[in-house]
């Protein structure tokens, strides 16, 4: 190596190092050794996941637990195509993080090499974008663009796929190329005519509603919401992705709507004349049928990805740009409002229908009560499934970025590993995982990881032997007739973790419940909590007819 | 309803797939793609015809302005754009049919540039309706093959000022 020379490897370790990157989460293969090589001399620690999937929903979680992006990284073949789904979820949730794969070398690709798949094409609809590198000189300049577009604008996964010979291509530093991103221009400030025209909707509106969505979440705009809904007395609900936007006690706060929600969110959003939908994509499960969605209201959209404006439901008044922007520069202009007869109103609607399930014995919503009553302000991450909607409703959360769940996507296998990326993202708090025994047997090897790198989560598995929203969805729409739910009485969750090297309690009294949380919040150690259910209860409400209004509660 | 929708973007590798795939994962139909250089050195321009409603048109042109190698995404109108499609059609050409299809030719002012064993390869441009109608003439006749290129649009004026 000559002076002034250095490797693509290098390159890439110097210029993670520059982007401020602090963990690695990944998984190695041939194709990566070489940047293995120079991670060794690197202050980037790397984290052995045991699974790419489980690498990239780490990345994940440490992604939406901080704020920053999170990064993973995988080999050619078999390695990249692990890493597709998490990087899918991380995509449908706009989580930003950056995907390294190993690629075989340039003079091989297209012959069907051994371990080589074509990444870039697998990865072009669920990245915001990606790249091939070919020329180890590229390496600088992409890295820095690659993190700039999944952290701004509409956040988002960006793929780098870099073949082994680039790796080891030689260059000199004259020779990078400077980042050109000419055609990737976010918008990020609003419109000020629309936001005047927004300020005058409220001003004139008798039932105003927020919809708080993802968006909020990601662009840290919870202060500016909270100030505005107290300013201007406007009733809030909030979409799966929204749920930590507000506190959820807040007395403005009527919990989420959609397909799982709450009857009086779902009220609210029939009722309302005028509906600020912030950072919200009113996916189907959010809306319900469209035809019946929102029949009173002018819809204020605000979403900084100008295609989300009017794509499922069309908006009245558009604004495109930063949640967080937008929202404080109407609350500059918002005079003080009172809404209360329509606040009342939501109240006696949220009165009349309470949460119905089970608080007693060894239930999942008597579990999330009690977990809430021990924990102090935790990230609680949930899987996919009937206790990822009870979560919902029987966790209430009080900080943003604290309820991390696979929304858009749905799922299962998240949440192990996405709660041991958002421990190592957020370590001085706790994290709780809530889990079905479905979910949690998706990825529980990554828990060797927690043990190999002392991460100490804290995982609930709601065990029903049952992959309970199945049995829930053939119980309510496929006449009781059960098809490939049940997952018989075989894994004992609490010894599966021992052998992984963590603390696994069973809990199969009441009583036990308490201390067992108390045991895995305390003893600093990763630690499973197998909680035998003691019924498959459904998880209510939910809608079953042609509109938000028809369901079961 | 049909839209062209004029796209330029960076000319890279990959950036072909980008677009063509957008519109099929989005359930967006084209109807004709067109590509080539510009007068911008490493700039490409697409023109492609989609079907669909006004709604349709909107995302796909704010989806495909979210492609980082997409600099411009413009929707032409006919009445203010240039238009043209490219066909190639060869066709059978009989002793006692060769004076119609002369007469054809000349009415829509194809060319013919290549005959051989009694086929003619014959060259017609103009707006796709030109190209339809010169298709429906040279339809009675036994047409061998045929390609047409899809339409390439420019906007009249200075660029850009078309709203
Ligand atoms: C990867 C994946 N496969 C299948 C599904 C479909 N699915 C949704 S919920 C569910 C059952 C979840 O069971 P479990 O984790 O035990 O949670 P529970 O519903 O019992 O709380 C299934 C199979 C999914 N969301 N993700």
């Amino acid at each position: 190596m000559k002076k002034g020379q250095k490797t693509g490897a290098r390159a890439l370790v110097k210029a993670l190092e520059s982007a401020g990157v602090e963990y690695i989460f990944g998984y190695p293969g041939g194709a990566t050794l070489p940047i293995y090589d120079e991670l060794a001399h690197s202050s980037i620690k790397h984290i052995l996941a045991r699974h790419e999937q489980g690498a990239a929903h780490m990345a994940d979680g440490y992604a939406r637990a901080s704020g920053k992006v999170g990064v993973c990284m995988a080999t050619s073949g078999p390695g990249a195509t692990n890493l597709v789904t998490g990087i899918a979820t991380a995509y449908m949730d706009s989580s930003p993080v950056v995907a390294i794969t190993g690629q075989v070398a340039t003079s091989m690709i297209g012959n069907d090499a051994f371990q080589e798949v074509d990444t870039t094409g697998i990865t072009i609809p669920i990245t915001k974008h990606n790249y091939l590198i070919k020329n180890a000189s590229d390496i600088p300049a992409i890295v820095e663009e690659a993190f700039y577009i999944a952290s701004t604008g509409r956040k988002g996964p960006v793929l780098i796929d870099i073949p082994k010979d680039v790796q080891q291509e030689l260059f000199y530093s004259h020779q990078s190329r400077k980042i050109n991103l000419e055609g990737y221009k976010p918008t990020l400030k609003g419109h000020p005519g629309q936001i005047r025209r927004a300020v005058q909707l409220i001003k004139n509106a008798k039932k105003p509603l927020i919809i708080a969505g993802g968006g909020v979440v990601i662009s840290d705009a919870s202060e500016e919401l909270i100030a505005l809904i107290k300013k201007a007395s406007i009733p809030v609900i909030h979409t799966l992705m929204g749920k930590s936007a507000v506190p959820n006690n807040h007395e403005l706060f009527f919990g989420m709507l959609g397909y799982h929600g709450r009857v009086a969110a779902n009220t609210a959003v029939n009722e309302a004349d005028l509906i600020i939908a912030a950072g919200v994509r009113f996916v189907d499960r959010t809306t319900g049928p469209l035809k019946t969605f929102a029949r009173q209201a002018k819809i204020i959209h605000i979403d900084i990805d100008p295609a989300e404006i009017s794509k499922n439901i069309p908006a009245f008044l558009p604004i495109v740009g930063d949640a967080k922007n937008i929202l404080s520069q109407i609350l500059k202009t918002i005079p003080e409002i009172k809404h209360d007869e329509w606040i009342k109103y939501l109240q006696s609607v949220a009165a009349k229908h309470p949460l119905k399930a089970k608080l007693s014995g060894v239930t999942t919503p008597n579990i999330i009560r009690i977990l809430k009553e021990i924990t102090e302000n935790p990230v609680v991450v949930t899987d996919v499934g009937k206790h990822q909607m009870f979560a919902v409703h029987y966790f209430p959360v009080e900080t943003a970025h604290s309820f991390l769940t696979s929304g858009g996507l749905g799922t299962m296998g998240f949440s192990v590993p996405a709660a041991i990326g958002a421990k190592v993202a957020v370590k001085n708090r706790q994290v709780v995982d809530i889990a079905g025994d479905g979910s949690f047997l998706m990825t529980c090897q990554q828990l060797a990881t927690a043990v190999q790198y002392n991460i100490p989560i804290l995982v609930l598995v709601m065990n029903d032997y049952c992959l309970g929203m199945i049995h829930q969805l053939q119980d309510v729409s496929y006449g009781k007739r059960y098809q490939a739910c049940d997952l018989d009485k075989i894994v004992d969750h609490a010894k599966l973790a021992e052998s992984l090297g963590a603390c696994g309690i069973r809990v199969t009294e009441e009583q036990e419940i308490a201390p067992a949380i108390s045991e895995g919040l305390s003893n600093g150690k990763p630690t499973v909590i197998d909680f035998i259910l003691e019924e498959k209860s459904n998880a209510y409400p939910m809608v079953t007819g042609k509109s938000l209004l028809e369901y079961i509660e | 309803m049909k839209h062209t929708i004029s796209i330029l973007c960076d000319d890279i590798p990959g950036v072909m797939t980008r677009i063509s795939g957008l519109f099929s994962r989005r359930g967006f139909n084209i109807e004709s793609l067109t590509v080539g250089h510009t007068e911008i050195p490493d700039k490409s321009r697409f023109t492609i015809v989609v079907k669909g409603d006004d709604t349709v048109l909107e995302q796909v042109r704010k989806q495909l302005q979210k492609l980082i190698h997409v600099l411009k995404v413009r929707d032409i109108k006919r009445s203010l754009a240039v238009e043209r499609e490219h066909a190639l059609i060869k066709i059978r050409v009989n002793e006692e049919q060769r004076g119609e299809i002369l007469q054809i030719i000349t009415a829509v002012q194809a060319r013919i540039v290549d005959s051989a064993d009694n086929m003619w390869i014959l060259e017609v441009t103009g707006n796709s309706i030109h190209i339809d109608n010169a298709f429906n003439l040279f339809r009675s006749y036994e047409i061998l093959e045929s390609i047409r290129t899809g339409k390439i649009a420019l906007e009249r004026g200075e660029p850009g000022s078309v709203k």
